[in-house]
């Protein structure tokens, strides 16, 4: 340790020896000599970066073209927003919306605040043995492709042979098939989302509620508040910052609905409500082959994402400075 | 630690504790039993699947749909694939990932504030899945498994929590090792990795699972079946059968149900295995994310 200390405090010495600030102005090369290992070590990175990320960034344009592959980029003819004005007049654009939209909403008003509540009971739990094994388990199904939630899904509410068409259908009274139904999509959608992501959700909610000081319980407990008031009084007020900083971010990301889920259970019977941007994309660009007008769509979509995520940025900056913090 | 606002309970708070107690554990269930149910189903016989509609123990155990999956080529090439194409991708995704982290985390690297701009810019826009399909494909990665590792390769959250992991060492570290005439190469490899084993472990599990789960690659990029991995493999399997199901009258024979069954326990028990690790690092790596993020 002493002799880590010395060489802190020789280290510190030796770098403002070697590098005196008159030389530092002195020219690009004396940099790149200087940092030539560090640049050297950037290079893959910049290169993964310049080739799979900004190049696509730029191939983009196609969107304003009519690309045709044997032309190339450059070769395709401008259409400008042609690709856009179809697509915005187009009854898909309303639908896409539609549908995206509604499973945005759905998400928000029922897997957000499924999260909170069950963040909140957990909190509650005395018994630190159960807390702990719920908590392990109700993160497993995070961990699990969508591809295995797609085929739980089609195993638990298949035709005839799924336990939950059964017990459902038993219930209800009903003879639904709940995997080609339109109606019964969006629901079964939010099942899966709720399944998957809730017990992982809870994890910030559960840092912010260990975050929240004891001693006003104790206080509260002193003038004879009861449980339910020391929730409503102490607890939800506390992790109002997280909850509204996670429901921003939350809005930030209403376009993207998650390409593989939704594929996934997607199928001919229920595309009405099963199309959304990402999927549409997908069917319009690889299936059918249309690469510049579902560049304009994925574009569209993109871009308001930018704006939505700017806005939300915006939005929880003001919140923050307003002082809830 | 005493949890000091549970020392005094009311009657009703009591009948509150054992309702919650119930309410969570249905609810941690809730989460397993599919998995059960798909468990129990993978070792029953094809009759008791049909017959039951819901168990969580077979009454009579069975193999077959095991042995039938084990011996299938296509199924066995999968799964031999995606070990494959994880471990490599793994490895690779780490490698990249680590040595742009390092340059990024000195404060001092001129240029390094913009590129960290701009990798930031990447987490917010991007050129959508048709661009970056052309830009696959035109590289000539169509149909490798090249396809499957490198458009993820970096994944900039992570690089942006490595990198901050990188700057907060001890500086002193570093430039003993530049005074014993390291470079900075060598520098990062023998004295920085090291010492960020347990980050860079919790990375690799990070990609690790973002590749072996992924199903979107493989479906964009890989045309030919006998190249596809466990993910792909599985979707064909489960999908497929569902569809010539909802059209009543089977005509060509479709796999057996069992046989769905064992391929998602497969697909999913690498997964499990490394749970407990998963658990512990990712949690961390999660509210770390968004602390910093």
């Amino acid at each position: 340790m002493v002799l880590l200390d010395t060489r802190a405090a020789g280290g510190g010495a030796t770098e403002s020896l070697i590098v005196p600030p008159r030389r530092r102005r002195s020219g690009v090369h004396v940099h790149f000599s200087r940092f030539k290992w560090l640049y050297l070590l950037l290079i893959p990175g910049i290169i993964y970066f310049a080739v799979f990320r900004y190049a696509p960034m730029f191939g983009a344009i196609i969107a304003f073209k009519d690309y045709v592959p044997f032309l190339g980029i450059g070769g395709s003819a401008w259409v400008g927003f042609e690709h856009f004005t179809n697509f915005f007049a187009s009854p898909d654009f309303v639908r896409l919306l539609g549908n995206t939209l509604i499973l945005a909403f759905l998400n928000l008003a029922i897997a957000f605040p499924l999260t909170i509540v069950i963040a909140l009971l957990l909190n509650e739990l005395r018994l630190s043995i159960v807390k702990r094994t719920v908590q392990t388990l109700i993160y497993i199904p995070h961990f699990l492709s969508w591809t295995v939630v797609a085929s739980l899904t089609y195993l638990l509410f298949a035709l005839d042979t799924g336990p939950l068409f059964h017990l459902i259908n038993t219930v209800l009274g009903t003879d639904i098939n709940f995997l080609t139904d339109p109606d019964w999509f969006r629901p079964v959608i939010m099942l899966q989302t709720i399944w998957k992501g809730t017990g992982w959700g809870t994890i910030i909610f559960l840092a912010a509620l260990a975050s929240v000081d004891q001693e006003q319980y104790e206080a509260a407990i002193i003038d004879g508040a009861g449980r339910w008031s020391r929730v409503w009084h102490i607890t939800l007020p506390s992790i109002a910052p997280t909850i509204v900083v996670m429901l921003i971010l939350k809005m930030g990301d209403v376009l993207d609905t998650g390409f593989e889920q939704i594929y996934l259970m997607t199928n001919s019977l229920n595309r009405e409500a099963a199309d959304v941007f990402d999927t549409f994309v997908y069917f319009m660009g690889i299936t059918q082959g249309s690469y510049s007008y579902s560049t304009a769509v994925g574009l569209f979509k993109a871009i308001v994402g930018v704006i939505l995520i700017f806005g939300a940025n915006w939005l929880s900056r003001r919140f923050n400075q307003t002082g809830i913090f | 630690m005493a949890r000091e606002k549970y020392r005094f309970n009311t009657p009703a708070g009591r009948v509150f504790d054992v309702f919650n107690v119930v309410i969570l554990v249905v609810i941690g269930l809730i989460a397993l039993v599919p998995f059960l149910y798909v468990l129990a189903g993978s070792f029953a016989t094809e009759a008791e699947i049909a017959t039951r509609p819901f168990f969580l123990w077979p009454e009579t155990f069975s193999l077959k749909a095991y042995s039938t999956i084990l011996t299938s080529d296509a199924f066995v090439r999968a799964l031999v694939t995606t070990v494959l194409v994880t471990a490599v991708g793994t490895g690779i995704q780490l490698l990249l990932t680590a040595s742009m982290a390092y340059p990024l985390s000195k404060a001092n690297l001129p240029g390094g504030r913009v590129m960290l701009m701009l990798i930031v810019f990447t987490m917010v826009f991007s050129g959508g899945m048709i661009p970056t399909f052309l830009v696959v494909k035109e590289l000539g990665l169509l149909d490798t498994y090249w396809a499957l590792i490198l458009p993820a390769a970096i994944n900039p959250f992570s690089l942006i929590i490595i990198k901050n992991f990188f700057q907060q060492l001890p500086k002193e570290l570093e430039e003993s090792a530049m005074i014993d005439g390291a470079n900075e190469v060598r520098t990062m490899w023998s004295v920085i990795l090291p010492l960020s084993k347990p980050v860079l472990a919790t990375f690799a599990l990070f990609y690790a699972v973002g590749i072996w789960n992924d199903f979107m690659s493989p479906l964009l990029y890989l045309n030919d079946s006998s190249m596809w991995t466990l993910q792909m493999f599985l979707r064909q399997v489960t999908a497929a059968t569902d569809l010539s199901m909802l059209q009543s009258d089977a005509s060509e024979m479709p796999p057996a149900q069992g046989i769905k069954f064992a391929v998602i326990i497969v697909a999913t028990l690498p997964i499990l295995l490394f749970y407990p690790f998963l658990q512990k690092h990712f949690a961390k790596g999660m509210l770390l994310g968004s602390v910093k993020g």
